[in-house]
C-alpha cells in the first residue's frame, strides 16, 4: 500500500494512504484521546475529543481526517486543549461518579479519556451537574442499558448496522434527551434485537453492560460449540469456572464477532445437568460408562439395523468436516441414503 | 404555445385588470394578512360589491410587508393614485365602498398612503415616507401586487424571462451571469451563489438534484414564508434555471409542514408552471425537462442545515453529517450532486438573468450585493417585512424604517440572525448591513430575522432564551452542541435567578469558545453567539446579576420584588383585589403592603394601581420583608 509521511508533535511518521490521522496515530502507539472512534466501525466524528491541530491553523478532529503527505499535527495546541478539556468536562459533569461500583472501571474509555485530559475536582466544581435519570433497561436477559452512563458515541447504533445489519437501535428524540433506543423506544426485547452483544461488547463505558460480567483471572483460547462456523472464542476463566466468553478478534473466521449462543450461552459447561461422560441405558437405567464401552453398544446396534431401517440426521453444531464423514458413514458402512441435517429445516 | 404567445396572453389579462376602466381592489391575504383577518375583510368586499351592483375587481395578493398595517387594501380607482388602507377591518371595507368607490371620498382617515400616478390631498405618499424610501422591492418585487395563483399575472410581471433566456445561454454562461451579480446565499451563510451553481454543474454525475430550504427555523422569521406565498413562480422558475444550469432533472422544495398555505401555492404553482411548458418535458420546446416536487419538513430547526435536509428527504434522521465531507455539491440528496439554496437567492435568480449581473450588483456594498431582507419586530413602531440595499446602517432600518423605538422606550439592542446571531448595542447602530461587518461585530447576517430590544429587555435572559430555543433543537449527535447548550442554559438560568457564582462568566467564555470550536454543524458552531455578544457589550448586566443580585431591566422574576409606597398608597384596594395570589393586605383607606412571601412577581398589581397614585413600584435587587 502506498505510504505517506505526516508529523504528529513533532513526530514523523508513515502511514498507508487513505487512513485517517487517528488511526495513523494508534498505529504508531500514539494515544490520541478518543471515544466514537472503533476500529471495526465508519468513523463517525461525534464525540469530538479527537481534536487536534491541522497544519498550525485548523481545528480539525482526528477520527475523519484522512492523512496525507507532509500534513502537520498538533494534538497539545493551546486552542486543541481547550475545546478538548471543555467537551471532556462536560461528558463528566453529564455522567454518574460511580466508578468504584461500575463494571468497567479501569477498563472504561471514558476514564482513560478523562485522566489524559486531566480533569480536576476544582474545574468540574465550577460546572452545573445533570445525569440523567431514566429507567435502566433491564429487559434483555444478557445485557442492561443504562442510559445515565451513555455518552452517545454511537458505536451500538454503528455496530448493529454496519456490522449485524439488524438496526434493532438507533437515536432516539434530540437534543441532550437524544437516547439509544429501539423503535418506538420500547424495551429491547419488544424489538428486533437478536442479543448478539456485538454492541455491548464495544460499548466504551458501562452504558452496555453483561448483567453478570466478573472479571476473568485467565483467559482460554477455544473454539465455539455451538455451530459449525467454529468462530474463535476467549473464555474467561476464574477458578475452575468459566464466567464469560469473548470473540477473538485474531481468529480469521469471526474477526472477533460472536452471536448470542456463542457470547452468553456458556452456563451449560458448570451446569449440574451437563453429561460429562456417556450414559447406556441397563435395565432400563441410565448409568455412567466408559466412551469403549457405550461406542461398543451403539457399533452392536448399528450393524443389526443396516439399510433401509436406519437414517441419520446431523447437526449444525458439528463442523463441516464431521457432517461430510456422517454422510459417508450413512451411505458406505450403513448403505442408506436416509440421511438429513437439521439446518434443512 | 410559444413564449411570446403567452406573454401577450398574460399581459393582456394584466392589462385588462389594470387598465380595464374597473376599480380594483387587492387584498394581502397572505398567511399574517389572514392571522389580522383579511379573509373576513374579502368577504366584505364581495358582499359590499355584491349588494351595491359595483364592477371591481377583487384581487387577493401575497404580504405587502407592513405588518403593523395588516390587513392591508389597496384601491387602484381610474383617474386616482393607488390608496393603501391600514388595519382594515370588515366595517371599514363597506365604509370604504360606499365613501370612495360609489362616492368620490378617499377616506384619509384609514389611508396609510398613497403610491403610483397622482396625489390625493391629505394623504401622504408611501414611497416618500421614511418607512418606506429606504426599501428597495427586487425579491419582494411581486409580493403584494399580483394574484400569486394566478401565473399570467406573474408572467406580465417579467415571470420567465429569465428562463426563457436561461435556456438560450449555454450553461458556463449562466454561471458566469450568476457569479457576476455576485449573489450571495440568502440562507444565512452567505456563500457566492455563483460559485455554488458552477460546482453543481461541474460536479460528475448523470443523475443531479435541485434543492430549495424553505425550512425557515428561526424563531420570528417568515420571510422565506412571504415570498412562496406572494410570488411562488419566482421560486419555481430560479430553481428551473438552476436545474438547467447543473444539468439536473429534479428539484425538491423543502418547507416546513407548519406553512400549509405555502405548501398550496406551491402546489398551485407546479401545476400551472406544467400547464404552460415551464416544467416537465421538453420545457419551452427545448431538451431540457424538469420535475419539482414539495416534500414537507416536520419542523426541526437543525433540518434546515442543508445535509440534515437531504438526509430528512431521504427518509433519514436529520442530523448533520460530520466533517470532514464532500461538498453538498457533490455528495447532496441520495448521494448525488446537489445544488441547494434557499428561497430567496432562488427567486432572485431569474431577475439576474433577466436584467443582467451588472443590474443586480447595482446596489449593495462591493462584497455583498443586492438587498437584503429582514423581519423587523420587538420595539419598534413599524414591525414587518422589510426590503433594503445592503450596506444601509442598523440605524437607518431602526429608526427610519422602524419608526425609531415603540412606546417612547430607549433602544438598547438589536438582534440580528436569531438563535445564532447575536446582540450589537447603541455603540454599534452605524454597522453597515452585511455578511462581513455583521460577523466582524459578533453577529450574523442570518436568513433575516431582527429583534429590536428597549431598556426594558434583560440581556441575560434574552441570551437564556436563545439558548433555551438551541438546547431543544440540537439534533443531540455531538458533545459540545447537546451537553455545552445544556450547560450554557443552565448557568443562564442560575444566574436570571439569583444563584450565579462570579467565576461563571468566565466558564460561559471558555464554554462558548469551545462549543464554537467543537461542535459538528453550523447550530452548535454559533449557538453560543447570544451569549457571548452580551456578555462582551452587556457585562454590566451579568455583574449586576451575579454579585448584585440585581437585574437591572427587571425582568428576571427571582431578583425582583413589587413594594408599595406607604407616602402614595392611598388604600383604594384595587391591588389586593387584582392580585392571583392575595399577597396584598390592607384595609380600605389604609396603607397596602404585599407578603414577599407569597407573591409570584406577576406585575399586575402594578399595572392595576392607578397611574394618578403610582404607588407600586418594580425594584430589584429584592427587598427584605419587613421593607415592602
Ligand atoms: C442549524 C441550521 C439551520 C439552518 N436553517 C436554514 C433555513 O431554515 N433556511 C435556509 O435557507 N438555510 C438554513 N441554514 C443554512 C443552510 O445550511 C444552507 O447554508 C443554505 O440553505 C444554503 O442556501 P444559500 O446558499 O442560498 O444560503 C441553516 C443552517 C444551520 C446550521
Ligand atoms: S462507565 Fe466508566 S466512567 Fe462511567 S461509571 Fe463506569 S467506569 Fe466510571
Ligand atoms: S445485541 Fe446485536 S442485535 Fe441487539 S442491538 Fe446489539 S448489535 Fe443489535
Ligand atoms: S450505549 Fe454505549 S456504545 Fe451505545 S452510544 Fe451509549 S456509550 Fe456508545
Ligand atoms: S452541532 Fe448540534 S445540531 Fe449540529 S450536529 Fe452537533 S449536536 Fe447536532
Ligand atoms: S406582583 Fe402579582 S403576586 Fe405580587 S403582589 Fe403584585 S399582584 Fe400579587
Ligand atoms: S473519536 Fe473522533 S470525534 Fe469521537
Amino acid at each position: 500500500m502506498k505510504k505517506v509521511t505526516l508529523t504528529i508533535d513533532g513526530l514523523q511518521l508513515r502511514a498507508d494512504e487513505g487512513s485517517t490521522v487517528l488511526q495513523a496515530a494508534l498505529a504508531n502507539g500514539l494515544y490520541i484521546p478518543n471515544l466514537c472512534n472503533h476500529p471495526d466501525l465508519v468513523p463517525a466524528g461525534l464525540c469530538r475529543v479527537c481534536v487536534v491541530k491541522v497544519d498550525d491553523w485548523k481545528i480539525s478532529i482526528s477520527c475523519k481526517l484522512p492523512v496525507k503527505e507532509g500534513m502537520v499535527i498538533s494534538t497539545e495546541d493551546p486552542e486543541v486543549q481547550r475545546i478538548r478539556k471543555s467537551t471532556v468536562e462536560l461528558l463528566v459533569a453529564n455522567h454518574p461518579m460511580t466508578c468504584l461500583t461500575c463494571s468497567r472501571d479501569a477498563n472504561c474509555e471514558l476514564q482513560r479519556v478523562a485522566s489524559y485530559v486531566g480533569i480536576t475536582q476544582e474545574s468540574l466544581k465550577r460546572y452545573r451537574r445533570s445525569v440523567r435519570q431514566l429507567p435502566i433497561d433491564s429487559s434483555n436477559p444478557f445485557f442492561d442499558i443504562d442510559h445515565s452512563k451513555c455518552v452517545l458515541c454511537g458505536i451500538c447504533v454503528r455496530t448493529c448496522d454496519e456490522l449485524q445489519n439488524i438496526n434493532a437501535i438507533d437515536y432516539v428524540r434530540r437534543g441532550v434527551h437524544t437516547t439509544v433506543g429501539t423503535l418506538g423506544n420500547k424495551p429491547i426485547t419488544q424489538s428486533c434485537c437478536e442479543s448478539c452483544g456485538e454492541c455491548v461488547a464495544r460499548c466504551p463505558v458501562a452504558a452496555l453492560a453483561p448483567k453478570e460480567s466478573p472479571i476473568s483471572m485467565r483467559e482460554v483460547k477455544s473454539v465455539c460449540t455451538y455451530c459449525g462456523v467454529g468462530c474463535g472464542i476467549l473464555l474467561g476463566v476464574r477458578g475452575e469456572k468459566v464466567v464469560g466468553v469473548r470473540g477473538d478478534r485474531d481468529n480469521p473466521v469471526n474477526r472477533g464477532s460472536l452471536c448470542v449462543k456463542g457470547r452468553y450461552g456458556f452456563k451449560f459447561i458448570n451446569h449440574p445437568d451437563r453429561l460429562t461422560t456417556p450414559l447406556v441405558r441397563k435395565d432400563g437405567v441410565l448409568v455412567p460408562a466408559s466412551w469403549d464401552e457405550a461406542l461398543e453398544r451403539v457399533a452392536a446396534n448399528f450393524s443389526e439395523h443396516k439399510g433401509e431401517q436406519f437414517a441419520a440426521l446431523a447437526s449444525a453444531r458439528i463442523t463441516n468436516e464431521d457432517n461430510y464423514l456422517i454422510q459417508k458413514f450413512t451411505r458406505a458402512v450403513m448403505q442408506t441414503n436416509n440421511i438429513d441435517h437439521c439446518a434443512r429445516l | 404555445m410559444t413564449f411570446a404567445e403567452i406573454q401577450a396572453q398574460a399581459n393582456l389579462e394584466w392589462e385588462a385588470l389594470n387598465n380595464g376602466g374597473r376599480p380594483q381592489i387587492t387584498v394581502g391575504t397572505a398567511t399574517c394578512g389572514r392571522s389580522a383577518g383579511a379573509m373576513a375583510v374579502v368577504k366584505a368586499f364581495e358582499e359590499e360589491l355584491q349588494a351595491k351592483g359595483i364592477d371591481a375587481a377583487l384581487v387577493e395578493v401575497g404580504c405587502i410587508g407592513p405588518c403593523y398595517a395588516e390587513p392591508l387594501v389597496n384601491i387602484k380607482k381610474p383617474g386616482w393614485a393607488t390608496v393603501s388602507y391600514r388595519n382594515v377591518t370588515a366595517e371599514m371595507a363597506r365604509e370604504i365602498v360606499a365613501a370612495f368607490l360609489l362616492g368620490d371620498d378617499p377616506l384619509a382617515k384609514y389611508a396609510l398612503g398613497v403610491f403610483g400616478e397622482g396625489e390625493i390631498a391629505g394623504i401622504p405618499n408611501i414611497l416618500s415616507t421614511p418607512a418606506f424610501k429606504p426599501q428597495e422591492r427586487r425579491v419582494f418585487r411581486n409580493c403584494g401586487t399580483i394574484d400569486p395563483t394566478n401565473i399570467n399575472h406573474y408572467i406580465a410581471n417579467d415571470g420567465y424571462i429569465g428562463l426563457n433566456k436561461a435556456l438560450g445561454m449555454r450553461q458556463e454562461e449562466v454561471v458566469d451571469v450568476m457569479k457576476r451579480s455576485g449573489l450571495r446565499g440568502r440562507g444565512g451563510g452567505g456563500f457566492p451563489a455563483g460559485r455554488k451553481w458552477e460546482a453543481g454543474l461541474k460536479a460528475k454525475g448523470t443523475q443531479k438534484y435541485v434543492v430549495c430550504n424553505a425550512d425557515e427555523g428561526d424563531p420570528g422569521a417568515f420571510m422565506d414564508r412571504a415570498v412562496i406565498e406572494g410570488d411562488p413562480h419566482s421560486v419555481l422558475e430560479g430553481m428551473i434555471i438552476a436545474g438547467y444550469t447543473i444539468g439536473a432533472d429534479t428539484g425538491y422544495i423543502y418547507v416546513r409542514a407548519e406553512y400549509p398555505l405555502a405548501i398550496r401555492r406551491l402546489e398551485r404553482a407546479i401545476q400551472q408552471a406544467h400547464e404552460f411548458g415551464f416544467l416537465g418535458q421538453n420545457i419551452l420546446g427545448t431538451n431540457f425537462s424538469f420535475e419539482i416536487r414539495i416534500f414537507p419538513g416536520a419542523g426541526a430547526f437543525v433540518c434546515g442545515e442543508s445535509t440534515a435536509l437531504t438526509l430528512s428527504i431521504e427518509g433519514k434522521r436529520g442530523m448533520p453529517r460530520v466533517a470532514p465531507r464532500p461538498r453538498t455539491t457533490e455528495v447532496g440528496l441520495y448521494d448525488k450532486p446537489t445544488l441547494l439554496n434557499n428561497v430567496k437567492t432562488f427567486s432572485s435568480a431569474p431577475m439576474i438573468i433577466t436584467r443582467g449581473a451588472e443590474w443586480f450588483a447595482s446596489v449593495g456594498t462591493e462584497k455583498s450585493t443586492g438587498t437584503a431582507i429582514f423581519a423587523l419586530t420587538g420595539k419598534v413602531q413599524n414591525c414587518g417585512l422589510i426590503e433594503v440595499p445592503m450596506g444601509i446602517t442598523l440605524r437607518d432600518i431602526i429608526y427610519d424604517i422602524g419608526g425609531g423605538i415603540a412606546d417612547g422606550g430607549q433602544f438598547k439592542a438589536v438582534q440580528t440572525g436569531g438563535p445564532s446571531g447575536g446582540c450589537l448595542p447603541e455603540s454599534l447602530l452605524d454597522t453597515p448591513i452585511d455578511y462581513d461587518s455583521l460577523d466582524a461585530a459578533g453577529s450574523i447576517m442570518g436568513s433575516g430575522g431582527m429583534v429590536v430590544m428597549d431598556e426594558k429587555t434583560c440581556m441575560v435572559d434574552v441570551a437564556r432564551y436563545f439558548l433555551d430555543f438551541t438546547e431543544i433543537e440540537s439534533c443531540g449527535q455531538c458533545v459540545p452542541c447537546r451537553l455545552g447548550t445544556k450547560q450554557l442554559l443552565d448557568i443562564l438560568k442560575d444566574i436570571c435567578s439569583g444563584r450565579g457564582k462570579p467565576e461563571d462568566m468566565d466558564l460561559l467564555y471558555e464554554l462558548s469558545h469551545s462549543v464554537h470550536g467543537g461542535s459538528v454543524c453550523g447550530l452548535g458552531q454559533t449557538a453560543a453567539n447570544p451569549v457571548l455578544t452580551t456578555l462582551r457589550y452587556f457585562r454590566d448586566e451579568y455583574e449586576a446579576h451575579i454579585n448584585d443580585r440585581c437585574c437591572p431591566a427587571k425582568v428576571c422574576k427571582s431578583l425582583i420584588s413589587y413594594v408599595i409606597d406607604k407616602e402614595k398608597c392611598v388604600g383604594c384596594t384595587l391591588c389586593a383585589k387584582s392580585c392571583p395570589v392575595q399577597a396584598i393586605s390592607g384595609e380600605k383607606k389604609k396603607i397596602h403592603s404585599i407578603d414577599q412571601a407569597l407573591c409570584v412577581q406577576c406585575g399586575v398589581c402594578l399595572e392595576k394601581c392607578p397611574k394618578k397614585f403610582s404607588a407600586i413600584a418594580c425594584v430589584s435587587p429584592k427587598v427584605k420583608q419587613e421593607e415592602s
